[in-house]
């Protein structure tokens, strides 16, 4: 495992396969989401630290425990309920911890549960056969590429608000539109590895 | 209702509470299957089984659930049947099974499922239910579809369309001469573009109804206005000629 092999996880999972861009996941919070700059950084923290601990978690439980069973093909419905398990976990030790994080977050701990990049990222470090260190950088590199996304589309919104939009294209569908463009920009990272 | 209107009540449902363009729910799925039409409908047939029996399932199930932990229930329930999805795409259609890759396991976390689930399922029968589900399922392959055929169509300048289950080709047609067509509709700009104009297409429409029923709203109000001061004055007249006779 060299160094520029974890640089390589990182540029790609931040910037060239960036999940919102290139696999169109975690749309829902995409677009309910990224309407405040406050609200994206911290749903995109939240999603963050969920998809580490639940990636890592789900890759040891695949390998010390669905592997030596032979009962692989219950990898999905022992991944999606840690999901569900780490998020009420946090739902819980925030609320105990830190009720003003809670305050802040409340509404989007628990859809992060049916957020379909914590469940690909976890199936992913399987498919792509990482091992623990690769999928602890790639758990952080493409959360990162969501909150970069949701950043960005949050202050793009702000703007949007003020400009003249046609009417029928208010709100989602001129969001497409910036998503649209976005893409193509993000074309240009292609070559960067 | 007669069969045409229930037919035209149909698609303006289907239009109007669109999972996809309505409520922009299982919209990742949406935009990464609708490359072309085989993909859809192999995805959306995949979908409606799921929603179906997860809609049946729960309605049967969702009076002894204990309420704190109806969610993971629900969501255990899919993913069994979502497992049993891709065993069967797997084993009948290996094809379509690795076109589909990951968003096959994806479809657990497809909004939609849940969403009827949590919203529709639990408080009502098995038959409504299963046939709400199918609604759904539906409207969601429907929407796949219609973002499906102008992707394809402007991609590739091909309408074709093959069995999504055996591969075998039904039909092909050249609608743009080759080095006219438009790559960028097989990309992933083609799929934020194409969806923002449908679902810019069907917010237009949505609002010329209300506007209609707000324009009639406004009519109405205006003629029963219009009626209760013609009332007023025959009153009044009423009134008038009543005193005049008396006088």
């Amino acid at each position: 495992m060299s160094l520029s092999s974890i640089l390589t996880l990182i540029i790609g999972g931040i910037l060239i396969n960036n999940v919102v861009l290139t696999k169109f996941l975690g749309m829902c919070p995409f677009m309910g989401v990224s309407t405040k700059l406050s609200s994206a950084i911290g749903m995109g923290l939240a999603v963050t630290f969920v998809i580490f601990g639940s990636s890592v978690l789900s890759w040891l439980l695949y390998y010390y425990v669905l592997d030596p069973l032979n009962i692989e093909y219950m990898e999905l419905i022992t991944f999606i309920l840690l999901i569900a398990a780490f998020v009420q976990f946090v739902e819980m030790f925030v609320k105990k911890n830190s009720p003003s994080l809670y305050k802040s977050l409340g509404i989007f701990l628990p859809l992060i549960t049916t957020n379909c990049v914590v469940l690909f990222v976890a199936q992913d470090n399987i498919t792509q056969g990482y091992n623990l260190i690769e999928t602890m950088v790639n758990s952080i590199a493409v959360p990162l590429g969501f909150m970069l996304m949701l950043v960005i589309f949050a202050t793009i919104r702000e703007r949007l608000n003020g400009a003249d939009v046609p009417e029928a294209f208010k709100g989602n569908p001129i969001a497409f539109i910036v998503a649209a463009i976005m893409a193509v920009a993000f074309t240009a990272f292609a070559g960067l590895v | 209702m007669s069969v045409k209107e229930e037919k035209k009540s149909f698609f303006s449902e289907m239009l109007l509470n669109n999972p996809v363009f309505g409520l922009y729910l299982g919209i990742c799925s949406t935009l990464a299957i609708s490359t072309s039409l085989n993909n859809a409908l192999g995805m959306g047939v995949s979908v409606i089984f799921v929603l179906v029996l997860s809609n049946i399932l729960v309605s049967l199930i969702a009076r002894i659930t204990p309420d704190e932990i109806h969610i993971p229930v629900y969501i255990v329930i899919i993913a069994t049947l979502v497992t049993l999805v891709g065993m069967l795409l797997q084993a009948y259609t290996p094809e379509l099974y690795s076109t589909l890759g990951a968003y096959v396991d994806l479809i657990v976390v497809n909004c939609i499922i849940l969403g009827r689930a949590e919203a529709f399922a639990c408080k009502n029968g098995v038959g409504a239910s299963a046939k709400d589900g199918l609604m759904m399922g539906l409207s969601y392959t429907f929407s796949l579809m219609a973002i499906s055929l102008i992707r394809q169509i402007l991609g590739t300048g091909i309408l074709s369309m093959s069995n999504p289950f055996t591969n075998a080709e039904i039909f092909a047609l050249r609608l743009i001469p080759s080095g006219f067509e438009i790559p960028i509709f097989k990309s992933q700009t083609g799929a934020f573009l194409t969806f923002a104009i449908l679902a810019a297409a069907v917010a237009a429409y949505k609002k010329s109804i209300d506007d209609k029923a707000a324009q009639a709203e406004k009519e109405a109000k205006a003629a029963a206005a219009k009626a209760k001061a013609e009332a007023a004055k025959a009153a009044k007249a009423a009134g008038a000629a009543a005193k005049e006779a008396k006088a």
